[in-house]
């Protein structure tokens, strides 16, 4: 050893493919090569494919007007606003197709994989049907079929009118409105009430972008109830570790944490701005798109299904052995669930439940079968076709998506770093 | 095994009764696994139970704390009458400590977490005293240094005695052993052995599933031998050993001891 | 306490009993399983009861089914007519109208056996790598392939000069798997061109001069590897079959088709569709993803940095942006990519694209696999002696590969399952293509339901019986290794 890590003496050629101390640099040299090649081809027809067509490459198209209408736009936006304006409408978008359909699929898949784990029978292969259904079956299919079933078989807004001819004839509207007469669902969207406050705290203009005061203050006190909350429980745990006894908290983190909303609730007026059917159209409360609802169900049930996997392998891969050990020891079944199965399941479970997180904010782009206006209906749909800029708007639209998937994964990688188990 | 102090023969067994299983059946299924199984155990005693690989010995041991539910018959730790009453399953399992051929520590917990956790939730011991309890019983089983370590960084002895710290922990008046040296490599298994004799040593009540005959010899006062679901034969040690009387019987100790 | 009262021998062995009757039996089962505290019965009768909703919801219009008829309207009518008005009925005579669209897209009746041979094919060429070598398993799998293919052929009303040439063709791959198994291979290394050819049609001699390049590949290595090395010939050989396909095979390929004009009538891209498109892009794209896929697993698991940055870079990047966008990429942005005045098939830049987005997945698939072989493997290889190269292919891979092989199969059903995105980039992929132009037809016009549930179905039995396979492989690959 001593020898081969001198400097050679006398060096061959033939060295560099058969020493082991220059075969990898020789690989990576010749690697670095075709690559660069491989760029420069690749560069050097795209600067030819451009030429021909007399286009260049420029970003400045952003600022330009767009034109174009967002029928859910969460930020002001109307069709003077910029390109650039109308992807941040799309990404919002993106963004909160992604976060509602990963709260529901969560909750939709932890349910259901551990109810297909339970042992009544039924409900077990209920679960299993769910799961199998969806899992095998395209997403799109479910996307689609949600969409048509929701704009064909519910009745037109003109059906919840009381038009002059029913009235004579002392006959009902052809549809009614659900909920005790709160939602109104139509095949335009889905018409539910918006929350206001009566005696609010008024809103502040950041830039052209108007914040409720009374939202932030409602955001705030949960967050300090949720605070005190946790200031119950680690009083709970000093109690238990000084006396053994751990007191009853449930119905205190009850009060805590609904108690002070609903009282600022109250105070500031909370009240619902009920759909109500005007002369044409419905007024008032919210409409949401069909597309929107449409995305959502379809990407909850799905990834849904599959989070259920996720949830029901994790569980089943703690070993019997672990809830035998904390029966032997005395410990009550919910115990058993909180203290030793469900700490070492999560580890199990959560890396692949990001993984499907990852892979819904993904799967939000299939918005397009129902012309969901989100990053890739805008960027790389209206505005792409509008200007002609291909190349630009494809390169910023998947670098955009890459830097979503990228925050989502290392997530996941700082979770499984900071979780792993201690072996020898 | 002979330098002990203590002369185990000697030792005095009280009439007390510690468990009581009466006319005790059970099926998997359809499949007969435990067939009208009697047995009395005094307290202080140290029976093993031997047997042939799917004799049953192992879902016996696991019906004292209802780990397996029985379906017909009596059995009766303690005083208290194993049903389906939770009261009762809690009460018997937390006076019987129990040791697998696994360990089945947790390995998301420390070695002192693993000890303190049954007396601080089933218990209701202050963390501190059930710190002070685990310790001790550490120091009993000779790894009081590895207590902030975790399962995974031990070996299979050291594992296998925190299994035996962890139970006993809880103060048990019986203990039950399901095969706890056949996970171990050979040179591991005289620690584990040791600690056991300790145990025995202070009286405790203890029914052990084992293939360690030596021990048998050593330590039990009463050995049992199970064959297809049931009893075939029970004596003392050297009485079982010297002079077997059911030939099935015979065989197995033949080809246990055979070489 | 005297030895005595303690001794006990058992001199009568007791039979086994049944349980008691209040042990077993339905009432026991429902007790144990069904309603064994508060909480369960009250989710038995709300499962029951969701059951109830849906079966009382759906099963008359299941019974009510309608076959016969040539429009939704007539369709309504007769559900009418038979279970009087406002009942719901199934409205099958769609299907019955337009299945060949959901299956074969525009494809041309009278050559709707080329992909369906094709289809058979795939199965015969998949059977040397599913049971290597086993003579019995080779034999039974391509004769159920033959006899099944041969009763389709009758069903879709082929003409009976091309179900005879099947079935002979199928009689000879049975008996060369029957006789000679291990020639089958021949078959799996020949498929991709014969699929091609098949599918695709025009002379024979495109193909064909393909092969050859691999001919002349193969030969040159084997005369110079004796005398210049492994490194040398490949790579001599590689140069020489890459001459013969840009230089020589057109011209060559031309003349032999003046000569002899073999062929099949050669079928444009854009009458593919359906699930004949679906599984073209599927299986192509798994298949040609599987060498990338290892390479870029093993680039991810070497030490030289920039090897394994190259390979993480790709990796991480394709994972990292949805499907969509690649298939975008496809049809809007590699013509900017390619040299000018290349301009080639949708489907096939479409299967270049997929095939990428696959390798990264494969090649994640495949670490996994790396990573659960044990070091010593490794240390043996190298112990004995063997290369980098010689070690991956005769140690590593076999044993790496038959640890993917599930994750490889749930590989492939995600991605046959987002075949139907290709629907967005123009090809009529059976979901959203085919079904889109039937519901735009005027006679089928509001038809929903059952498009969805024909194609559902189809996708469902597919991707269900694939993941059953494969839970089945992996058990079967787990009591192996014990």
């Amino acid at each position: 050893m001593a020898i081969a890590s001198d400097a050679p003496k006398d060096f061959r050629l033939s060295m560099l493919i058969y020493d082991t101390r220059f075969r990898a640099i020789t690989i990576q040299v010749i690697v670095l090569l075709l690559v660069l090649l491989g760029v420069a081809w690749l560069l050097n027809n795209t600067i030819a494919n451009l030429a021909a067509k007399d286009k260049d490459i420029d970003f400045g198209f952003l600022s330009a007007r767009a034109g174009y209408d967002i029928g859910q736009a969460l930020i002001p936006y109307t069709n003077d606003s910029s390109h650039f304006r109308a992807a941040l409408v799309g990404l919002v978008n993106t963004l909160v197709l992604a976060f509602f359909g990963c709260v529901f699929a969560t909750i939709l898949g932890v349910v259901a994989g551990v109810l297909r784990l339970s042992n009544n029978w039924i409900v077990a292969r209920l679960m299993t049907v769910y799961v199998e259904m969806f899992r095998n079956i395209p997403l799109l299919l479910w996307i689609i079929l949600a969409y048509v079933i929701l704009s064909e078989t519910l009745p037109t807004t003109a059906d919840f009118r009381k038009s002059a001819a029913l009235i004579a004839d002392g006959l009902p509207p052809i549809a009614t409105m659900s909920f005790g007469d709160t939602v109104a669902l139509t095949n335009q969207g889905l018409n539910v009430p918006s929350p206001f406050f009566t005696r609010g705290l008024g809103f502040i203009n950041i830039g052209d972008l108007a914040i409720s005061v009374s939202f932030l203050a409602v955001a705030a006190v949960l967050a300090v109830s949720i605070l005190v909350n946790m200031g119950v429980l680690r009083r709970a745990r000093v109690i238990q570790e000084a006396t053994g006894d751990r007191p009853v908290t449930w119905w205190k983190s009850l009060l805590i944490l609904i108690g002070p909303v609903a009282v600022l609730c109250i105070a500031m007026g909370l009240s619902f701005d009920l759909p109500v059917m005007g002369k044409f159209n419905f007024a008032g409360g919210i409409s949401i798109d069909h597309a929107f609802t449409a995305m959502l169900v379809a990407l909850t049930l799905y990834t849904g299904a599959f989070i259920a996997e996720a949830v029901r392998a994790g569980i089943q891969a703690i070993s019997r052995g672990q809830s035998e050990a904390a029966f032997a020891l005395g410990l009550r079944p919910n115990r058993t669930m909180k203290l030793i199965i469900l700490p070492q399941a999560l580890r199990v479970i959560i890396p692949p439940l990001i993984s499907q997180w990852l892979n819904l904010t993904k799967n939000t782009s299939l918005g397009i079968a129902v012309s969901y206006l989100d990053l890739r209906g805008t960027l790389g749909g209206i505005t792409l076709n509008q200007t002609g800029r291909e190349l630009e708007c494809m390169l910023l639209m998947m670098l955009i998506y890459l830097i979503i998937s990228l925050i989502i994964s290392s997530l996941a990688n700082m979770y499984n770093a900071s979780m792993k188990l201690k072996e020898r | 095994m002979s330098e002990h102090a203590v002369d185990l023969s000697k030792m005095k067994i009280s009439d007390e009764v510690a468990i009581q299983i009466a006319a005790m059946n059970k099926w998997y299924g359809t499949f007969h696994v435990l067939r009208d199984i009697n047995m009395t155990v005094q307290k202080g005693e140290r029976i093993v139970i031997c047997g042939p690989s799917g004799s049953g010995k192992s879902t016996l041991i696991r019906c004292i704390n209802r780990l397996e539910e029985h379906q017909s018959g009596q059995i009766i730790v303690d005083g208290t009458e194993l049903t389906s009453d939770l009261k009762n399953i809690d009460k018997v399992r937390s006076e019987v400590g129990m040791v697998f051929q696994h360990f089945n520590l947790f390995p998301h917990l420390t070695i002192l977490e693993n000890c303190t956790l049954a007396p601080i939730w089933v218990r209701k011991t202050p963390k501190r005293e059930a710190e002070e309890t685990a310790m001790h019983f550490l120091r009993k089983v000779k790894i009081p240094e590895q207590a902030n370590k975790y399962p995974g960084q031990l070996s299979g002895g050291q594992q296998q005695r925190v299994a035996i710290a962890r139970s006993l922990c809880m103060k048990p008046r019986i203990m039950l052993f399901d095969e706890p040296t056949s996970a171990l490599d050979p040179e591991m298994i005289k620690e584990v052995l040791d600690t056991m004799i300790s145990l025995a040593e202070e009286g405790m009540t203890m029914l052990c599933v084992t293939h360690e005959m030596g021990f048998a010899q050593a330590v039990a006062n009463r050995v049992i031998f199970m064959d297809q679901g049931q009893i075939v034969e029970q004596n003392e040690p050297r009485e079982f050993f010297n002079n077997p009387k059911s030939d099935r019987t015979k065989l197995f100790l033949s080809q246990i001891l055979g070489h | 306490m005297a030895p005595t009262s303690i001794a006990f021998t058992r001199d009568t062995m007791l039979p086994p009993e049944l349980p008691p009757a209040s042990q077993r039996g339905a009432v026991k089962w429902a007790r144990e399983n069904l309603f064994s505290g508060p909480l369960n019965t009250i989710l038995t009768l709300l499962a029951l009861l969701v059951v109830f909703l849906i079966i009382k919801a759906s099963l008359p219009w299941w019974l009510n089914s309608v076959w016969n008829a040539s429009s939704l309207g007539e369709c309504r009518a007769i559900v009418a007519a038979s279970a009087g008005e406002g009942a719901t009925g199934a409205c099958w005579a769609m299907i019955r109208e337009r299945w060949h669209q959901f299956i074969f897209g525009f494809y041309p009746p009278s050559e709707w056996w080329r992909p369906t041979l094709a289809f058979g094919l795939l199965f015969v060429a998949l059977a040397p790598v599913l049971y290597s070598g086993i003579a019995r398993l080779n034999t039974m799998m391509v004769g159920i392939v033959g006899v099944v293919l041969v009763v389709v052929l009758f069903l879709l009303g082929t003409d009976g000069l091309h179900i005879g040439l099947v079935a002979v063709l199928m009689a000879a791959l049975t008996g060369v798997a029957r006789v000679a198994t291990p020639k089958l291979i021949l078959v799996t290394l020949l498929y991709p061109f014969v699929g091609f050819f098949l599918l695709w049609g025009g002379s024979v001699w495109g193909p064909v001069g393909v092969i050859a390049g691999f001919g002349i590949m193969v030969l040159v290595y084997n005369l110079l590897q004796a005398r210049l090395g492994v490194v040398m010939a490949t790579a001599l050989g590689f140069v020489a079959a890459c001459v013969w396909w840009l230089a020589l095979q057109t011209t060559v390929t031309t003349a032999l088709h003046s000569i002899l004009p073999w062929g099949l009538e050669a079928i444009d891209s854009d009458q593919f569709g359906g699930f004949l498109l679906a599984f073209t892009i599927g299986v192509t794209s798994i298949s040609v993803s599987l060498p990338i896929g290892i390479l870029l697993a093993l680039g991810r698991r070497s030490d030289m940095f920039l090897i394994k940055t190259l390979s993480v870079g790709f990796i991480e990047f394709i994972r990292g942006v949805p499907l969509i966008t690649m298939l975008f990429t496809a049809s809007l942005l590699l013509q900017y990519f390619l040299p000018p005045q290349t301009n080639f098939d949708l489907i096939l830049r479409v299967i270049i694209l997929v095939t990428l987005f696959a390798s990264a997945y494969i090649a994640e698939v495949i670490r996994g696999g790396l990573a659960a072989l044990p070091r010593g493997q490794y240390e043996a290889a190298d112990a004995l002696g063997l290369d980098y190269w010689q070690a991956q292919r005769l140690i590593i891979m076999p044993q790496a590969l038959k640890i993917s092989i599930p994750g490889i199969v749930s590989s492939f059903i995600g991605l046959f399952k987002d075949t139907t995105l290709v629907a967005f980039v123009g090809l009529m992929d059976p979901l959203k293509g085919v079904t889109t132009i039937v519901r735009a037809d005027i006679n089928w016009k509001g038809i929903y339901w059952e498009p969805y549930i024909f194609v559902g179905a189809i996708f469902f039995v597919v991707c269900f019986g694939m993941s059953r396979y494969s839970m089945y492989l992996e058990k079967k690959l787990k009591t192996d290794h014990r």
